[in-house]
């Protein structure tokens, strides 16, 4: 593969080039990097995944590179040229269908062709073709919410289909369907794709699921958060149609596990600065006590060590319900990650089989070694009557948070309550000492 | 995501007095400024139509009543949509329009009545003059919540759908057919049903305006009521009353009903609800009709399609060049406004200003009573509507057989316009001491209390069953009960209602504190009555100051003490 930018032969071709993008919001300090600095390359007759937890900018990126939002900074380059706006040969299957509610299957799949300006008698025709691709013949007169999920995605792909788009944008399109219809659907469009059967050069696909990516990918692009970045790319070499039981297929998953999840940093790194210092401020993970608990049993009961695929798999934790939960454990020093295992501490084998109010001793002391939440309890002990408005809290936290403020105060505050540390009023808007209301 | 309806205004949660209303109060004192001094060139003297009393007369005044509210609603409707979309679009014109509207809405729109139709009689002749006065205060009763309800749909289309209609690259006419407008029906729907309703109140309210030698009287259903209970002629009363009532009627189920059957499509929520969709015999009947279909196979659909190929162009302008031109132009154009409206206001003020000096010092403790008079009232209306609707509307509430019975009946009795019963009321009334102080508070109460039994019936049915069960498992006694979970629970809902219908109470005082009947004018102590009496007698600074007054009044509680309780209400009382 050549990084030249002319056109070459068409089927060695690069058909999109993404070369340093970078997307931030907001100005002036409190600007939050969305993705930075990616490159990303996609050739003629690719599938493409993009894979990382949530937050780290994957789906900003597959908005970038359709041309729904600009980037900050950065190029993005279709068959080596600059598109401005929309991208004209490319299209997005959503997430949540993005269906119109109160237009027909046939219409929602016309209604692109219509701002096209074909004529309806076409419209009409090509409607019914791709219906009846989907397999959803029959229903060309129903409405989506007489569809089950399934169903109304594949409605989703008829409609972008219809534009026959070069390059097929797959925004998590199987995420919010239940398991068997997602498998079937998964089926159908690699019958499709892999068949020749869709006009398309190209497939990008936004995923959080391992496994899905595994499944159906000819190159997986790892990417991590705190700003969102290219962590690695794994190709995948399988043959399809591809087996879930095959030790290859598990190897690759436990690979790609391990470059998702990474490995616990130095203890410094981990917990960043303090609020309002120079240096980055880590953020609390959305992770609740229960599910730390949970996951703590769980690993004690392994034997301190498990593979994060199957403990994913036995706790019926998606990658986003586990990685939080996961780095918190790595905060409060109870868990740490390498090879794409979790490791038990001796101090977390203490919290899983402490009781109640041992628990919540062990994590009240080891909570404050997280900055945003130490920097509270300082404040709070330095005030005379212990006792400090909430405004106050979120006014700092905003420089180094943004929008994200409230929520992180949030679970600090949650954090804080479960270690009886500090909590909050709801009726004078105030966080206080818990000790200083004895 | 099924949200409990409310029957209340939207716009409260915005931030409290700001610079804009400043200048928003200092633009409406200047309209009126401009407008009185139009005013000063009225006729003074104003002879009204005749009013036949003879029944064959009723379906014509009808026809002319409801001409007049189709007339408003065409023109809300247009305006909701226009300024709905502009303020959604552009985040320049939103800082403007958004603040605007919130004053507008909670400004009493009867006080204008006296100024418009004053200032509109100066320079039209006196059957258009009055006829245009009567459509632009229903106009102007009947816009905002529309407005409101249209820009907020179009700001919260979901993420998604926005991104889907940008990747589909659908013209801005298709995105607002196929997206904006779709996706605002509903809630358009239902606040035009409610701006309807509202409507017949400022109608009678404008067709029986009558002070002094000045009759602004339009020949109507209101007008014949008042005529009706004039001449002590209870018969004509009755086919009067009765006449409303059926076309009411008629115009929920032949109009507001299937429209709203037709609507149910419009619905966002993916999931089918428990609750039947809206049925309607006559949207059935069009729908099965065969002329219906043939009308819309040969003539819509192709209409549609080339009103869409028509208007289809596409989202990005292909001349760059061109599109700067018409886009520095409108800058221009819009630049060349602002600085003309801004003059326009100046000058406004300041004739607002001097009129105001040059009032005698006595009229300003006048007016002070007045408004304190005319918050007595409003007051006693709220507390009396509260102490019935409350417990009744609870019981509806929670009892499925009595709602069965009740809300029929509730509907129909709601939907006459409490004006249109006035002059009725006044005839039963005026012999009792203080009797047009009852009359008042009874015109009041009667135009008010619906908002609040709707909102306590809606707030009942709100609350969670599991709660209820807890209530019965904990054994609380009656008082307990109430204490701890209706009450709270129907806090919100009671501040909504009380919103509105605190804003009705006060528009209410116009027509109710001064009374021209049986050829005599009785009048009691209020605001209302001081900006009648100004019209009648032409002391167009007292009416400037009067009607002034009212409004700093009305969006003064509104801004403190509702916002206040309203605030209480979302942080404290809301069930999730």
């Amino acid at each position: 593969m050549t990084t030249m930018t002319t056109m070459a032969t068409p089927e060695t071709a690069e058909l999109l080039t993404v070369r340093g993008v970078t997307k931030s919001y907001g100005a002036e300090g409190k600007s939050f990097t969305a993705v930075q600095n990616v490159d990303l390359r996609i050739a003629e007759g690719e599938f493409v995944c993009l894979l990382g937890p949530s937050g780290c900018g994957k789906s900003t990126l597959l908005r970038i590179i359709a041309g729904l939002m600009p980037a900050t900074s950065g190029q993005v380059l279709y068959c080596g040229r600059h598109i401005a706006g929309v991208n004209p040969y490319a299209t997005i299957v959503f997430q949540t269908f993005a269906l119109f509610p109160w237009l027909t299957v046939e219409q929602n799949v016309t209604v692109a062709l219509k701002a096209r300006g074909v004529d309806l008698p076409t419209r009409h025709a090509t409607a019914l073709r791709l219906i009846d691709t989907v397999g959803l013949d029959g229903f060309e007169k129903a409405y989506p919410r007489e569809l089950s999920g399934g169903m109304r995605q594949k409605v989703g792909f008829a409609r972008a289909m219809a534009v026959e788009p070069e390059l097929l944008c797959l925004d998590e399109p199987f995420s919010a369907l239940d398991v068997l219809s997602a498998e079937a659907l998964r089926g159908e469009l690699m019958e499709l794709w892999l068949g020749k059967k869709l006009p398309t050069r190209a497939i990008l696909m936004v995923t959080h699921n391992i496994e899905e990516a595994v499944l159906m990918a000819d190159r997986i692009v790892v990417m991590g958060k705190n700003p969102g970045h290219v962590v690695t790319e794994i190709p995948v070499g399988l043959r399809h149609p591809r087996a879930r039981k095959d030790t290859a297929f598990q190897a690759l998953v436990d690979r790609v596990y391990a470059a998702v999840a990474g490995h616990t940093p130095s203890e410094a790194e981990a917990l960043g600065t303090a609020p309002g210092q120079p240096g980055h401020t880590r953020r609390l993970p959305p992770a609740r006590i229960n599910a730390l608990s949970g996951l703590m049993e769980r690993l004690n009961e392994e034997g301190g060590r498990s593979d994060l695929y199957r403990l994913g798999a036995d706790l019926q934790l998606e990658l986003d319900d586990l990685l939080p939960v996961l780095e918190a454990a790595q905060i409060l020093g109870f868990a740490h990650v390498t090879e794409g295992d979790a490791v038990l501490t001796p101090l977390g084998k203490a919290f899983a089989e402490a009781s109640i109010l041992t628990r919540k001793q062990l994590v009240a002391g080891r909570i404050l070694r997280q900055p945003t939440i130490l920097w509270i309890f300082e404040t709070l002990r330095q005030d005379d009557n212990q006792r400090v408005a909430k405004s106050f809290f979120l006014d700092k936290l905003r420089a180094d948070f943004g929008d994200e403020a409230p929520r992180q105060l949030d679970l600090a505050i949650k954090w804080a309550r479960y270690a009886e540390l500090f909590a909050f009023d709801d009726d004078t808007d105030e966080l206080y000492l818990e000790a200083a209301q004895e | 995501m099924p949200r409990p309806f409310r029957f209340g205004p939207a716009a409260i949660s915005r931030p409290s007095f700001s610079a804009a209303d400043l200048v928003i109060v200092a633009g409406l004192g200047s309209v009126l400024a401009l407008a009185i001094r139009l005013a000063w060139r009225a006729p003074a003297v104003v002879a009204g139509p005749r009013i036949s009393l003879s029944w064959s007369a009723l379906p014509w005044y009808a026809l002319l009543s409801t001409s007049r509210m189709a007339a408003a609603y065409g023109l809300s409707l247009l305006f909701s949509l226009a300024y709905g979309y502009f303020a959604a679009r552009s985040a320049g014109a939103r800082r403007v329009l958004m603040p605007l509207l919130d004053i507008l809405q909670s400004v009493p729109i009867l006080s204008f009545l006296p100024v418009v139709l004053l200032g509109l009689s100066a320079v039209l002749p006196q059957g258009l003059a009055t006829e245009l006065a009567a459509i632009i205060l229903i106009f102007t009763s009947q816009a905002w919540n529309m407005t409101y309800s249209f820009y907020q749909s179009v700001t919260t289309v979901p993420q998604e759908m926005r991104e889907a209609a940008a990747i589909f690259r659908l013209s801005p006419w298709l995105r607002f057919r196929v997206l904006d407008l779709p996706f605002a029906a509903l809630g358009l729907i239902w606040n035009s049903m409610m701006s309807w309703a509202g409507g017949w109140f400022f109608l009678m309210a404008a067709e029986i305006f009558r002070v002094g030698s000045r009759d602004f009287r339009l020949a109507g259903l209101g007008a014949y009521l008042q005529t009706a209970a004039d001449a002590n002629d209870l018969k004509a009363v009755t086919a009067g009353v009765l006449t409303l009532i059926v076309t009411i009627v008629l115009l929920d189920q032949i109009l507001w009903r299937p429209v709203l059957a037709w609507a149910d499509k419009f619905k966002v929520e993916m999931v089918s609800s428990d609750a039947p969709p809206p049925r309607s015999w006559f949207f059935d009947v069009l729908n099965r009709s065969h002329l219906i279909g043939w009308l819309r196979h040969r003539f819509w659909s192709p209409f549609t399609e080339r009103l869409d190929r028509r208007a289809n162009l596409p989202a990005e302008s292909s001349g760059e060049t061109g599109a700067g031109v018409w886009r520095r132009l409108g800058l221009g154009l819009a630049a060349a406004l602002g600085v003309i409206a801004a003059m326009a206001l100046l000058f406004g003020v300041y004739r607002a200003v001097v009129t105001l000096m040059e009032m005698p010092a006595a009229g300003w403790p006048a007016i002070g009573t007045g408004v304190l008079a005319t918050f007595g009232r409003v007051v006693a209306s709220l507390v009396l509507a509260l102490l019935w609707t409350v417990p009744v509307g609870v019981a509806i509430g929670t009892n499925r057989r009595l709602a069965g019975v009740l809300q029929p009946v509730v509907q129909v009795v709601a939907s006459i316009p409490a004006t249109a019963l006035f002059p009725v009321l006044v005839l039963a009334l005026l012999r009792v001491p203080g009797g047009l102080n009852l009359a008042a508070v009874i015109l009041m109460l009667a135009g008010t209390q619906w908002y609040l039994l709707f909102n306590v019936i809606a707030g009942t049915a709100a609350i969670p069953q599991d709660l209820r069960d807890s209530a019965d498992l904990l054994r609380l006694s009656r008082w307990q009960r109430w204490r701890t979970l209706t009450l709270p629970a129907l806090f919100p809902f009671l501040v909504t209602g009380a919103i509105t219908a605190g804003g009705g109470a006060w528009n209410a005082s116009i027509v109710a504190e001064y009374v021209t009947f049986g050829g005599e004018t009785h009048s009691t102590v209020g605001i209302g009555s001081l900006i009648a009496r100004a019209t009648a007698a032409s002391d167009y600074r007292l009416l400037l100051a009067a009607t002034l007054a009212m409004i700093l009044a009305v969006v003064g509680l509104n801004r403190t003490w509702w916002r206040w309780l309203y605030h209480q209400a979302e942080v404290r009382f809301k069930l999730e």
